[in-house]
């Protein structure tokens, strides 16, 4: 048909245009798909690996209880099925490297396979084989392991590898006879920090296991499988009696699991990109298809009313129309559908690393892709809109007729405001223009504006980590080594550390298992009791001032606070979980602005004496002499009573090798999506301003002012939206981040909502450069001006 | 001189060996039916073409081979075009349309005087869209006026406009001619403006069929069409 190869001419003449908005709808589509792969298939990959491996419902430890007292846990209703390990954490050495690793030690019995959180081993072939027993102790001693995968890729150590674990004060070699997966460690990172290489998970035999702790017939971590229809708060209350007696723990549901948690926490941040990010970029498409359109029937009217002179229905015309919509739709369904294919793939690489699953294939339901088609259809017909309308409203003979020129008129106060400002001829031609398409202008501003934004949320992680690193490593946590012990242990350990060479001082403190409680409203915490005097481990507010402790005194996490709805003053009542149980009332005296979790602190003196016991600590902080750093944590190992040590230096070292790339591709990802939408708008609104006004812009020239005047003339609006977008994509980028801070906020953890300068610089110099390559389109084009046809041609 | 477009077998040869001489202060009508070249003769006088072949002067100056420059600066300086469509500058009032072009010259008129010059004193806080056509190309006149150019060429000053206006439109153009000097040429294919000339030029497929001297100019009441 006729009508089809005009569609085709206008696709082919409009080709740049039609390109930056399939662009940005590609990007729409893409997001939308990678986000949404992402959560499906991490989703998938998580519940499979659950199911196979017996995933747990409830995770509680306890210091030593006997096998014999199982069966109560049997029992209680609602509880399907009982597992009890001997676990225990272990500081392991490697070969030639000095940084401190933190091991978590699982024993398994060869009499009784794991029913619940089975691992499994991956073979040669990239399969996973259930994994029965790591085997006995050797006769030379050493003992087999399995270690976790995403360690000893992490770290590069294989099968047959050997290394040293610290078990107990007694250093043991452990062989590592395969590479282990589990569904309670998918996430393995110590205190829930991102970092592989600092923290990795053994299973040994649980008779040499036990034995090194003294632990024969008992058990330090009870795992529970929920019965169908069980009420999960009547099960963990019940446990919550229970376990005290043998110096338990809180019990946790899958939920609250750290490596649940956390997986979650990134299927969130997932769902909530995929949220945001298409809406924006389907908004800006709406606007881009909206002007292109309008603008090409506005250009082609003469050529519409002719076609209707014809007897060319309007239904016709209006689908001719709507057809070169649908193409660009279409390509950016095939564009963005490639990309978000791609994305989504490369994206499950970079996953496999932190999140170990037997395997993580790319999963895209067809709803996703169906709600891609969706969202670019409803894209192109709500762009068409308007301009379909126009083509229905046309009547031939009005069309035939030239347009009317394009109104101007002004009030009274902007005349006067005009002469006040004094501007030049040039400079009110630009605002007059601006301010005969006010709605143009506004969402060409507003398209600008969300480029930068989208630079400022890309680089918003790097902000926020690097100000908790700042505020949690420089201001809060000042040693340089935190030591932990297992059990608690008296103050004298402070004055033993101390003695270490290349120790400079050293802080004790301690925390106990607590409920607090206001109201009707509790929350499970970890009381921490801090020196008052101490300079190592300090409480900082939200405006980094130092906050100070005192008896009897209790310092609240903001977050915290607002969950039990109390303010400074009021009075709370705690009750300890260790050791007596005590209650007490204490007083709230400051509230902290902390990142990381839901914490109550007191004096360490305040949380002995509730405690009945003299002063005792379960944590030390160092501070270290920094050529001593290797040496101190050496001697640590020597120390049987030193469960672990984190080195600040190498733990940052660690992170920050992982989340700086992790940063840079999500920087680059969305500066790439920022820099497509800046272009698509900056772009099109000059190419739509100039096919408006060549004419106008033919005749000056041909009044004499040079072509210099003249593109200055364009490229000055350009750069006169650009003035106005920048500012208000800084305010737009701040709303977003604050968004993204609110939207992934949980009990534990909330992104802090800062925005550091470079980054609105990097957003402002992103916007520009787009703004500046379309500048120089606009100066090239008005360089091939047509005078000529200036003075023929009515526009 | 002479002006082809396109190459090989596929050029268009718009004017062909043309000679001619406008003198100061000469009002010049050229006549000629659609494709006679007089537009393409119009557009190279004003500078917004080079010639093919042949050369173009104005006063001592060469143009023929002149540069982008050296033709902006011409227009800039000496020419004033007056189009058959206006072409204002729709986004400024009558005033700025007229204060933007004296703005390009050393020794504009007022622009005051300039509206004065057309009868558009009480229109000047107007923009393009507010007035009639007339009175548009009245501005057009005065924009081309506003910076004293030598010359003031018009392609179809009154093609866009009715016969009463259009006459409004013929008489500013010779108020201007007579009060200032300037010379004017006017491009048509309305034979009777031809009445109003100093010397008619009649243009046929590219090249000069004859040039007339009429024996009186009529007054323009005394012309219709």
């Amino acid at each position: 048909m006729l009508l089809q190869r005009k569609l085709a001419r206008d696709l082919l003449r409009l080709w740049s245009q039609v390109l930056t908005i399939a662009l940005v709808v590609a990007s729409a589509v893409g997001a939308l798909l990678t986000t949404q792969a992402c959560v499906y298939s991490l989703q998938a990959a998580r519940d499979r690996f659950y199911v196979q491996a017996h995933m747990a419902d409830v995770f509680a430890s306890v210091r030593r209880a006997p096998r014999s007292v199982l069966p109560l846990f049997d029992d209680l209703p609602g509880v399907a099925q009982v597992q009890a390990t001997v676990e225990r954490p272990a500081r392991l050495l490697l070969p030639g490297q000095v940084d401190p690793v933190m091991g978590h030690l699982v024993g398994v019995d060869a009499m009784r396979p794991f029913a619940l959180n089975r691992p499994v081993l991956r073979q040669t072939d990239g399969s996973v084989q259930p994994g029965i027993w790591p085997g006995a102790l050797r006769s030379d001693g050493v003992m087999p392991a399995w270690l976790s995968e995403g360690f000893a890729q992490a770290r590069g150590l294989q099968r047959g590898q050997q290394l040293q674990v610290l078990m107990n004060g007694r250093l043991r070699t452990v062989e590592i006879t395969g590479l282990a997966l589990a569904p309670d460690v998918i996430f393995a990172g110590a205190m829930g920090m991102p970092d592989p290489r600092g923290y990795g998970v053994l299973w040994v035999d649980e008779r040499a296991l036990a034995a090194a702790w003294d632990l024969q017939g008992a058990f330090t971590r009870l795992t529970l499988r929920l019965a169908p229809g069980a009420r999960e708060e009547a099960v963990l209350a019940s446990l919550q009696d229970l376990l005290p007696r043998w110096g338990g723990r809180d019990a946790v549901p899958r939920r609250l699991q750290a490596s649940h948690q956390m997986l979650d926490n990134e299927i969130q941040e997932q769902r909530l990109l995929g949220t945001v990010l298409p809406l924006v970029f389907t908004a800006v498409s709406i606007f881009l298809l909206h002007v292109v359109m309008v603008r090409l029937v506005a250009t082609q009217r003469e050529q519409i009313a002719s076609l209707k002179a014809l007897g060319f229905s309007n239904a016709a015309l209006a689908w001719h129309q709507l057809q070169l919509v649908l193409v660009i739709a279409a390509v950016g369904v095939a564009v963005g559908g490639t990309l978000g294919w791609w994305a989504g793939r490369w994206l499950m690489g970079l996953y496999a690393e932190f999140f170990r699953f037997p395997e993580l294939p790319l999963v895209i339901p067809a709803s996703v892709w169906w709600q891609a088609v969706a969202l670019a259809v409803v894209a192109a017909v709500l762009g068409a809109a308007q301009a379909m309308a126009g083509i229905l409203r046309l009547s031939p003979a009005q069309a035939m007729q030239p347009p009317a020129p394009p109104r101007f008129s002004q009030g009274r106060w902007e005349v006067a405001m005009e002469r006040a400002l004094g501007l030049s001829l040039v400079l009110r031609m630009i605002l007059r223009q601006l301010r005969r398409r006010p709605w143009r202008s506004l969402f060409s501003v507003l398209g600008m504006a969300s480029a930068l934004a989208l630079v400022v949320m890309g680089n918003f992680f790097r902000d926020a980590i690097e100000h908790i690193v700042t505020r949690q490593f420089e201001t809060v946590w000042r040693g340089d080594v935190q030591v932990i012990t297992p059990e608690v242990v008296g103050s004298g350990a402070i004055r033993e550390l101390a003695r270490v060479p290349g120790v400079v001082a050293v802080e004790g403190t301690r925390s106990v298992a607590a409920t607090v409680v206001h109201g009707h409203r509790s929350q499970r915490v970890q009381l921490r009791g801090l020196d008052p005097l101490g300079q190592q481990q300090r409480l900082v507010d939200v405006q980094g001032r130092v906050v100070p402790l005192s008896e009897d005194g209790l310092v609240l996490t903001d977050r915290l606070a607002r969950k039990l709805g109390v303010r400074v003053g009021d009075e709370l009542l705690v009750k300890l979980v260790e050791g007596p149980r005590p209650s007490v009332q204490l007083r709230v005296s400051h509230l902290v602005g902390e990142t990381m979790g839901l914490n109550a602190t007191t004096t360490r003196s305040t949380l002995n004496r509730l405690m009945q016991e003299d002063d005792r600590i379960n944590a030390l902080s160092l501070v270290v002499q920094s050529d001593e750093l290797d040496a101190v944590l050496r001697a640590t190992t020597r120390m049987p009573r030193v469960g672990g040590a984190f080195s600040k230096a190498h733990l940052l070292h660690n992170m920050q090798a992982v989340t700086a790339r992790n940063i840079r591709i999500m920087s680059t990802i969305m500066t790439g999506f920022a820099l497509i939408v800046a272009v698509g708008v900056v772009y099109n609104h000059a190419r739509i301003a100039l096919a408006e006004r060549s004419w106008e812009l033919a005749s000056l020239r041909v009044l004499g002012l040079t072509r210099t005047e003249v593109a200055q003339l364009m490229v000055g609006e350009q750069a006169l939206l650009l003035v106005m977008a920048v500012p208000l994509g800084m305010c737009l980028g701040w709303l977003l981040v604050w968004g993204l801070s609110v939207g992934l906020r949980s009990d534990q953890f909330q992104f802090p909502v800062v925005v550091w300068p470079r980054t609105y610089a990097l957003g402002a110099l992103s916007l520009s450069a787009a703004a500046a390559a379309s500048a120089g389109v606009v100066w090239a084009r008005v360089q091939g001006l047509d005078l000529v046809a200036a003075l023929k041609t009515r526009e | 001189m002479g002006k082809t477009y396109g190459q090989g077998p596929a050029a268009v040869h718009a004017l062909r060996e043309v000679n001619l001489e406008v003198a100061s202060g000469e009002f010049m009508v050229m006549l000629g039916p659609s494709g006679s070249g007089k537009s393409t003769l119009l557009n190279l006088m004003g500078g917004l073409d080079r010639p093919t072949t042949g050369e173009l002067h104005f006063r001592s100056q060469r143009l023929d081979g002149a540069d982008d420059a050296t033709l902006t600066r011409f227009r800039r300086e000496h020419v004033g075009f007056v189009f058959q469509f206006y072409n204002l500058i729709p986004s400024l009032t009558v005033r700025e349309n007229v204060a933007l072009v004296a703005e390009l010259v050393s020794h504009p008129m007022r622009v005051d005087e300039a509206l004065a010059q057309v009868g558009l004193s009480d229109r000047a806080g107007h923009f393009p869209s507010e007035i009639s056509g007339g009175e548009q190309q009245r501005v057009a006149i005065a924009r081309a006026v506003v910076k004293q150019p030598a010359v003031l060429l018009c392609d179809e000053p009154t093609g866009a406009l009715d016969c009463d206006t259009g006459k409004r439109v013929l008489q500013t153009l010779l108020n201007i001619h007579e009060r200032l000097g300037t010379t004017v040429v006017v491009i048509t294919h309305n034979a009777v403006i031809a009445e109003l000339a100093d010397r008619v030029v009649r243009l046929a497929d590219g090249r000069i069929a004859a040039i007339e001297r009429p024996a009186k100019r009529a007054r323009v009441e005394e012309i219709a069409w």
